[in-house]
């Protein structure tokens, strides 16, 4: 297999694998990492690829099981991955500002959700995949699947309610 | 109507039942500009699915490909260069040139025989030290007369 012809696989959903890692390293240096070390591995193992039936969904579990990793050690050294990268777009427009807080507000408490709801917020809500790719990209059954996406997006709303209607945390 | 269509789909979005088309339909119902004021919170949650979509992966990626020798072609490679070499060999051999005149060929195979048999007589007077060693061996031979006269005196052992 050509580079090329690995590319034309790969490149619709890299992006994809990179924001799953962003979600659950927050980082997007780490993110980025991480998704260079999936696709590389893939690119390694490319002979193999007739005898996987879904690249995309195998890629995705191989990212959540490195990113996993990834955090369990992480853990274990005791060192907290920091979200740093702020960028300044120089908006001005008051409005503006506001709707980016609040947008902030949302990745923070999707932040604080555990790994497991996360990954299924973010594979649901925003890759858009139907439930039966995720429980296999997840390797959790339908109904699991089901709760934690109910789970997660009931906590969002609450806190999203709070914040909403008092103005604090 | 629409919004109670709207309020219904939310609650089956939280209780994760609703489908991907009914989901796209709460997106964009709350990425319009005005949202019913008590749904106003759900705006940013749709709002920031949406944006994090659009982030993308813009790291390049090294690939390498390894490229392991064939040793099966250094041999081709070989085995071509031999013939080749072969061949332009053999060629310039052939070409040694010939005589037209008889007589003037005549004559020099006469002067390259009389050079073979000059070397060759070189070599064997060489080898006519050898003549020496006969001489010497020849001497020898009187040590025969000696064992005769020996074997008168003594018996041989063995017979």
């Amino acid at each position: 297999m050509t580079q090329t012809e690995f590319l034309n696989i790969v490149m619709p959903f890299k992006d994809k694998v990179f924001r799953l890692a962003k979600r659950l390293l927050v980082s997007t240096e780490e993110a980025e990492d991480a998704t260079q070390e999936v696709l590389i591995k893939l690119w390694n193992n490319k002979s193999k690829f007739e005898a996987y039936k879904n690249i995309e969904a195998f890629s995705m579990t191989m990212t959540k099981n490195f990113c996993l990793d990834k955090l369990k050690s992480k853990q274990a050294q005791n060192l907290k991955i920091v979200h740093s990268n702020y960028q300044d777009h120089n908006t001005s427009l008051q409005k503006e500002v506001e709707q980016r807080d609040s947008l902030d507000w949302v990745g923070k408490i999707i932040e604080d959700l555990p790994e497991q709801q996360k990954m299924v917020i973010q594979l649901r809500d925003i890759e858009q995949y139907e439930l039966d790719e995720i429980c296999k990209m997840l390797d959790m059954n339908n109904t699991a699947v089901r709760v934690a996406l109910s789970r997660a997006r009931k906590t969002i709303r609450e806190k999203l309610t709070n914040t909403h209607s008092y103005g604090i945390k | 109507m629409v919004l109670n269509n709207i309020e219904q789909l939310l609650e089956k979005y939280e209780n994760g039942e609703t489908t991907l088309k009914e989901e796209q339909q709460l997106k964009n119902y709350f990425s319009q500009e005005t949202v019913a004021p008590h749904l106003e919170m759900y705006k940013p949650m749709f709002a920031y699915f949406k944006v994090n979509q659009e982030e993308q992966f813009t790291k390049t990626l090294p690939l390498k490909t390894k490229r392991n020798f064939n040793y099966k072609w250094l041999s081709v490679a070989a085995v071509a260069v031999l013939m080749i070499g072969f061949y332009f060999k053999s060629n310039n051999q052939n070409d040694l040139g010939t005589y037209e005149d008889p007589e003037l060929a005549y004559n020099e195979v006469v002067k390259s025989l009389a050079m073979i048999s000059n070397q060759f007589n070189k070599g064997t007077s060489t080898i006519s030290y050898l003549n020496e060693i006969n001489k010497g061996t020849s001497a020898l031979g009187y040590l025969n007369e000696f064992e005769n006269s020996k074997n008168l005196i003594f018996k041989p052992v063995n017979q």
